[in-house]
Parts: C-alpha cells; sequence; structure tokens
C-alpha cells in the first residue's frame, strides 16, 4: 500500500485555496487555448459550409478572395459588375448545368439585400450539399417580394406580410432608402448557419425597379416613377455583381474557368470556391497563428503560476518534509509527493477547461450565431484539442518535476532536521 | 554489553562537505538493547548530525555503525531509509507532526512507510488504529483529540504524540532529539516519565539528546558527547 496518495490528497486539502486558484488559472488558460482553437476551425467549417456544390463563382476581374468574400459571404462590396449580356453569354456554355445571378450592393437595417433568381432557391446548395428551406411562405414571385434570411426575420421581428423598406449602399446608417418601393415578406427562409441566413433575397426586377428613377447613387430630384407604373419599363436587368456556375461535370472545371477569365467582352474572374478559400486560409493563417500563441503562452503563464505556488510552499513545508523522511520516507517519495501534486493539478485544470469551454460554449452560441454568423457549437474533444490537452499536461508534468526535484534536494540536505 | 549491543559505532569519522576538519570522529560508542542512554552536550557539539548518522540519512566518510549486526555504511541510500523505517523511531525537539494529518494519522505514518511495524503493531493491538490508540491512550491524550488535526494540539500534547508515533510497531530504537526543551518544567518530568515508561514496556532502547542535565537522573547511562568526540577535543586543544 503506498501513503503517498492518500498523503498527497489531505496535503492538498490543506492547501485548498491556493491551489484551488492556481487549478482555476490552469483551467482557465486552458479553455483559452481550446476556445481559440475551436474558434478556429468552426469559423473555417463555417466558411467551409457556406458553399457546397458550387463549381465556379464569376465577377467582375479581382483578387479571388476578395470575390469569395463579397459573391459568398457578403463581406466588403464589389469593385465593379458584370454586364448582363456577359453573364447570358457565359451562361450558354453547354457545360453549364445552372447559373445563379447575384447583384448586391443595397441593404435592410444593416443586413444585405441580394438580388436573384428563383434558380437561387432551387440550386444554392450550403453545407453537405443541402438545399434551401423555407420555415415559412414561398419564394419571391412579385417584383415587391422579399424573402428573408432566418436571422433577419429572428432579430427584426419580421412575419409574412410585413412591409419592409431597403436603403441604398451597404452598412453604416444614414443611407438613402428606397422609401417609395417598400417589399413585403412573402417567405423566410429555415437556418442554415451561413450568411444567407443574414440576407435579404429579392428579384433582380426588383433591383432594376428600386433604381429606375435613380441615377449615380441617388434619387434624380424631381423625378420619381411611383411603385405601380414600374412594371411599364424594361427591368431586365442590366448588369450583376457576380454568379455562381454549377457545372454537368466537374471535370470541365478548368476549362470553363479559362473561358470566363479569357472572356474578350469585359475583364471577367472566374475562382474555384475551394481554392479561394484556401488563399483566405493563407491570409489568416498569421492571424489564427499568433492567436494560438498567444494562448499558448497564457497557458505557459497558468503553468509558471502553478510551479510558483507550489515551491512558494514547499519552504514551509521542510519540517513536514523532515518528519516523513524521519518516518521512513525516501526521497524519491518526496520527489513524487511534489510531482504528483503538479500533475494532478494539470489533469484536473485540462478537464474543468474543458468542461468551462463547453459551458460557454452552449451560453454564447446564440451571440455568436446572431452577430458574427459564427455556427459554434459544443462538441466532444476532437482528435487535434486532444493532442493539445496532451501537451498541456506535458508540459504541465515537466514543470511539476521543477518542485519534485527541489524538494528531493531539500531532503537529502537536510536529512532529518529541518532548517526553520 | 557488547555481546548484546543494538547499536555500535566504532572509528567513525564525518565531516560536512562545507567544513575541511571533521566534526564528529568517535572511536567507539554503543547502546545496548533496552538501554536508555543520556547523550548531553551544547548545542552546535554535533548531536544533529549524530542523530543523522544513526538515522542513517547522513553517511560517514570512514568507520563502522553496526545496527543489530547490520552494517548501516554498507547499504544504499534506500535500504537505510527501510532499515529506518523498520527499526527507529525519531522524536524531534518540536513541530513533529504534520499539521494536516490527525494525530491518530500521524501516529500510524511508521506503519504506513513500514511493512514490519505495521505487523507488529498489529500483533500487538488488535489493528495499527487500536495500537495506536492503546499507545496515546498510555501518554494521556483524550480520545476526544485524537481525531483533530495536529495543528490544534499544544506543544505537550504533540510531543506525546511523536512519542506514540516512535513506539508504534515496537522499534528497537527511539531517538529523541531535545523532545522536551519545547515544554515548561512541570512538563518536561512528565513527558520524560511516560516515554522511559513506554519505552520500557516495549523493550526499545533510547537514546535521548538534550543539555540539560537535570533529566539525566532517569537514565542508565549519562554521557557528554564532547567524552565521545574526538574531533571536538582535537578543536578545543589546537
Amino acid at each position: 500500500m503506498s501513503p503517498w496518495l492518500a498523503l498527497a490528497a489531505r496535503s492538498a486539502w490543506n492547501r485548498r485555496l491556493t491551489l484551488g486558484l492556481t487549478l482555476a488559472a490552469v483551467s482557465l488558460s486552458v479553455a483559452l487555448l481550446l476556445g481559440v482553437e475551436r474558434l478556429r476551425h468552426d469559423a473555417r467549417e463555417s466558411f467551409a459550409l457556406s458553399v457546397s456544390g458550387t463549381d465556379l463563382v464569376v465577377g467582375a476581374r479581382t483578387s479571388p478572395v476578395q470575390l469569395m468574400l463579397y459573391a459568398v459571404f457578403r463581406i466588403g462590396e464589389a469593385t465593379n459588375n458584370i454586364r448582363w449580356n456577359a453573364y447570358r453569354a457565359i451562361a450558354a456554355d453547354p457545360a453549364i448545368a445552372w447559373t445563379i445571378p447575384i447583384s448586391l450592393g443595397d441593404s435592410h437595417r444593416g443586413y444585405p439585400v441580394l438580388g436573384t433568381t428563383p434558380d437561387y432557391f432551387a440550386h444554392f446548395r450550403y453545407g453537405n450539399a443541402r438545399p434551401l428551406a423555407f420555415s415559412a411562405g414561398r419564394r419571391f414571385d412579385g417584383v415587391f417580394d422579399a424573402v428573408l434570411g432566418a436571422d433577419v426575420a429572428d432579430k427584426l421581428g419580421y412575419r409574412i406580410g410585413d412591409r419592409i423598406v431597403l436603403s441604398h449602399g451597404i452598412g453604416g446608417v444614414g443611407l438613402p432608402e428606397h422609401a417609395d418601393k417598400p417589399f413585403s415578406v412573402v417567405g423566410i427562409l429555415a437556418r442554415t448557419g451561413t450568411p444567407v441566413d443574414r440576407t435579404v433575397h429579392v428579384s433582380l426586377e426588383a433591383i432594376t425597379a428600386i433604381h429606375l428613377d435613380w441615377q449615380g447613387g441617388a434619387p434624380v430630384p424631381g423625378f420619381s416613377i411611383p411603385a405601380q407604373y414600374v412594371r411599364k419599363f424594361d427591368l431586365a436587368p442590366k448588369e450583376i455583381t457576380a454568379a455562381l456556375i454549377g457545372l454537368k461535370s466537374r471535370a470541365a472545371v478548368f476549362r470553363v474557368q479559362r473561358a470566363v477569365n479569357d472572356y474578350a467582352g469585359e475583364p471577367l474572374l472566374a475562382v474555384l470556391p475551394g481554392v479561394a478559400l484556401d488563399q483566405l486560409w493563407d491570409v489568416v493563417g498569421i492571424a489564427e497563428k499568433t492567436l494560438l500563441a498567444v494562448s499558448a503562452m497564457v497557458v505557459a503563464v497558468g503553468l509558471t503560476g502553478l510551479v510558483a505556488v507550489v515551491l512558494a510552499g514547499l519552504n514551509e513545508r521542510r519540517r513536514e518534509l523532515a518528519i516523513l523522511r524521519s518516518v521512513g520516507a525516501r526521497p524519491r517519495g518526496i520527489f513524487l509527493l511534489l510531482s504528483i501534486e503538479g500533475l494532478c493539478v494539470t489533469a484536473l485544470g485540462s478537464v474543468l477547461g474543458v468542461v468551462l469551454l463547453d459551458a460557454l460554449t452552449l451560453l454564447a452560441r446564440p451571440f455568436a450565431q446572431s452577430a458574427y454568423g459564427l455556427a459554434i457549437r459544443p462538441q466532444l474533444v476532437s482528435l487535434r484539442e486532444l493532442r493539445l490537452l496532451a501537451a498541456v499536461i506535458a508540459v504541465g508534468l515537466l514543470a511539476s518535476l521543477v518542485p519534485g526535484y527541489r524538494a528531493y534536494r531539500l531532503s537529502l540536505a537536510d536529512g532529518l532536521s529541518p532548517r526553520l | 554489553m557488547s555481546a548484546a549491543a543494538l547499536v555500535r559505532i566504532e572509528g567513525m569519522r564525518f565531516s560536512w562537505p562545507s567544513g575541511d576538519a571533521p566534526c564528529l570522529d568517535i572511536a567507539r560508542f554503543e547502546i545496548g538493547a533496552g538501554e536508555r542512554v543520556f547523550l548531553h552536550g551544547p548545542s552546535g557539539s554535533g548531536k544533529s548530525t549524530l542523530l543523522g548518522l544513526l538515522g542513517g540519512v547522513l553517511a560517514p566518510e570512514r568507520g563502522s555503525i553496526r545496527f543489530l549486526g547490520e552494517e548501516l555504511t554498507r547499504l544504499r541510500p534506500a535500504a537505510r531509509d527501510r532499515f529506518r523505517a523498520d527499526h527507529v523511531g525519531i522524536i524531534f525537539q518540536q513541530f513533529n507532526l504534520i499539521p494536516y494529518l490527525s494525530a491518530l494519522d500521524n501516529v500510524l505514518l511508521p506503519s504506513r512507510f513500514s511493512a514490519r511495524r505495521a505487523r507488529l503493531a498489529s500483533a500487538s493491538g488488535g489493528s495499527c488504529v487500536n495500537e495506536a490508540a492503546r499507545l496515546l491512550d498510555h501518554l494521556d491524550l483524550d480520545e476526544a483529540l485524537r481525531r483533530r488535526p495536529a495543528v490544534h494540539l499544544s506543544v505537550g500534547q504533540q510531543q506525546r504524540v511523536a512519542a506514540a508515533r516512535a513506539l508504534i510497531g515496537r522499534p528497537e530504537f527511539v531517538i529523541a532529539d531535545e523532545p522536551t526543551s519545547a515544554l515548561d518544567a512541570g512538563r518536561q518530568a512528565g513527558f520524560l516519565d511516560l516515554l522511559l515508561k513506554e519505552c520500557g514496556a516495549a523493550g526499545t532502547a533510547l537514546l535521548f539528546v538534550s543539555h540539560d542535565l537535570r533529566l539525566a537522573r532517569a537514565f542508565d547511562r549519562a554521557i557528554p558527547l564532547a567524552s565521545l568526540n574526538r574531533a571536538d577535543a582535537r578543536q578545543e586543544a589546537a
């Protein structure tokens, strides 16, 4: 029977306040480390799940990352548009199964407005090739029909039949409004966990209609076309912002991409979503690594605190060590006594850190979803996280050897007569 | 006496790594089984060092320490630790107890580190816990105090718990290093009586180290450390 485990437990309980605080520091730092790792992973996952089944994204020539950002994630603005004729010409390629035109640039109370065709509801896929579903209502049909993403409806409290007014431009306040041409909500989409949730969908014709009496980003003074007369005008779109393309066979992807990039009519760019995402991660990767490094340092601080606490307590325990020596304890046992303590605090701190993180995730989930569109979820520890935890515990073990070794030296030097 | 010698030191010399002159140089010193020896000397005369040597945490640079016929100097440190756990009980001047353990658990410590003493304690008391309770009983420690953490005990109570711990499992040899110096005069005599009585009952030899010669009368033998230590004599001569 080894007396050490019981002794270590009693001794630790005797110093429960300082050890408890150290435990809290270790578990918080572990929660932070895993949180950063999990956020990083979930952010990537969120991005990767935002578009599925789309083989090419086409826009005016710009950087592939920027095109992805504004066309798929509604981040930033397009610098140029594609003329409708160019879009028609490209869409005519026999290798193409479907296209979804996208027209951006307006917003509703901070949420982006997306002009498109009913094909959007038929062909758009997200996540694991899942189609869009309606939680209420139907697709847009009339010019002034709008279909809301789940977050838009939830946050602003809209229901079917409500009337909304679009603003010209994206982001900010004090944008000029298309107040003369209100839309009515005809459909609300089921939650997807993608930027779709934060989008107001209208028809391409609607985008043309609300800009009929506008020029250069402002209403033309003294000239107004009332909503009821817009149908008398040609509402065929002149320009779109981007297009999503699905191919009949993925084998044709590079040929179609080249055809778009070489289009003579105007400078266009076609990107493969996966490739553009990889480029995005290259850019974001540095920030991610920095963040991870910072949280690793926080863990190091936590473990240093642990070593400091155990070392600081050691001087007061020299007497205890001499007593243990006098009843037959070997210096090796004393080394173990001190090392086990540090190891236990690290291991327990790691477990508590995971629990803490899951609890926080549960609490923060609705907020992260609505404010950042981040689909985070509590989960069991992934393999990569297990490796991180193992690394933390290994470092904790190494760190615990320091007080263990110091106690070993002390008990050898003190023998049976502790210096008091 | 020499045939029944429990501990025999011969030609032993020890010096601390920092000092050049030897600290202890003892030609011959014996303690018989069950003998009660009073060793006195001023502080700094090497009493603690001798305690370390007899307890097996220090090793002499030369000479022999035989204990129950076993040559301590030939044992590896781990074996000396085991030997001490099995055969030696130690009482310090003060702060004898592990503060977060109860008096009873403190007494039980040797039986946790030494299977031999656990066996002997069980044989004598039926179980280790019973034996510990019996010893505490004999040393006049109230039952109510036994379950309380050691920090709540008075110094006198702590020393009695330490005596019970040194005696549990009938070790052949108890070393007491100034165990009464933290007690007031009235309690010193009481503690000494209890200690001597229990050592006698267990047949345990006692080496009692103190500078207080008034206590020496109760012992079989009283020896000044200076008379043993040639190193001391040399230093004084120089």
